[in-house]
């Protein structure tokens, strides 16, 4: 039995404006997540990361979940993009081009190999699963829902999440601070 | 728009982020590459949680969760790389071979 049962042609699929506003999302966020992996450049790499998120976020703008792209722009873009800037500026990388960031060529091609059938493992499975079977039409989330449901229902795992973050934050700085010995600490 | 699209976009994501890991060298874009898989498992939950209608959202709770886990993980993993950097003088993989029998 099919989950859902509405399904599109793909002429009718590309006859809708909303699905080459898709294209036009993903296809700069493929290309830079693409990058991220085989950039040269370590800055560049870091920079196409924020290309593909910023896709990522669109893409939930799209499916109206507004709450969730914003934070994916303030979390993502904001300040996860900024600690890998720090660490590449810590650690002195090159910042120029260096062919050492990435294993030899033998090391590649099994990987790409690899992706590849896990790429089409996942498609396939999922092209058998839903075929062009449309969303239904959905209403944007309204922020409040989220919120009534994770101070309820999900309360617990926030606050798991929230002494995560604590403990992220106390053993961050406690492993980065310098332990020189007969300083002043 | 259908839900294949979006799940497509996350595999194919999750797919490069896989690649990222396994050929990249230097410890600060193999967690860049590990953000990435976490963005196309993001885009699952949203694209299914909207696909099902949730009444509780809970794709999108599950994805706020994970973009928090992900902030974490990235400052855990910088700070730990900062040590070994300290400690080894590079943020090399390959380097790291002190348990190397």
């Amino acid at each position: 039995m099919p989950l859902f049962a509405v399904t599109v042609t793909v002429s009718e699929w590309f006859s809708e404006v909303a699905n080459w506003m898709f294209l036009l999302i993903a296809l700069p966020t493929l290309v830079g997540a693409w990058r991220t992996v085989t950039s040269n450049n370590i800055v560049r790499a870091v920079l196409y990361l924020v290309v593909s998120l910023a896709g990522t976020a669109a893409m939930f703008l799209m499916l109206g979940a507004a709450f969730v792209g914003w934070t994916v722009v303030l979390v993502y873009i904001g300040a996860v993009i900024i600690l890998f800037l720090i660490g590449i500026m810590i650690t002195r990388a090159p910042l120029g081009t260096d062919s050492d960031l990435s294993h030899n060529r033998e090391v590649k091609t099994s990987a790409g190999l690899l992706s590849i059938v896990l790429f089409a493992v996942m498609a396939l499975a999922m092209w058998d699963a839903f075929g062009m079977a449309m969303i239904e039409p959905f209403e944007p989330t309204p922020t409040s829902d989220l919120a009534n449901t994770l101070f309820s229902r999900f309360v617990i795992p926030f606050e798991v999440v929230s002494f995560v973050l604590l403990a992220a934050l106390i053993g961050g700085i406690a492993l980065a601070r310098k332990d020189d010995e007969g300083g002043e600490r | 728009m259908t839900i294949v699209q979006f799940i497509l976009v996350g595999a194919a994501m999750f797919s490069m982020g896989l690649y990222g890991v396994i050929t990249r060298k230097n410890a600060v874009l193999i967690l860049a590459s590990v953000e990435l898989m976490l963005a196309a498992v993001n885009i699952n939950m949203v694209a299914f949680d909207v696909h099902l209608a949730d009444q509780l959202h809970s794709g999108q709770i599950f994805s706020l969760f994970i973009i928090a886990l992900a902030a974490a993980e990235v400052g855990i993993g910088i700070a730990i790389i900062l040590m070994i950097f300290r400690n080894r003088q590079s943020a090399d993989v390959d380097e790291l071979n002190l348990m190397k029998g």
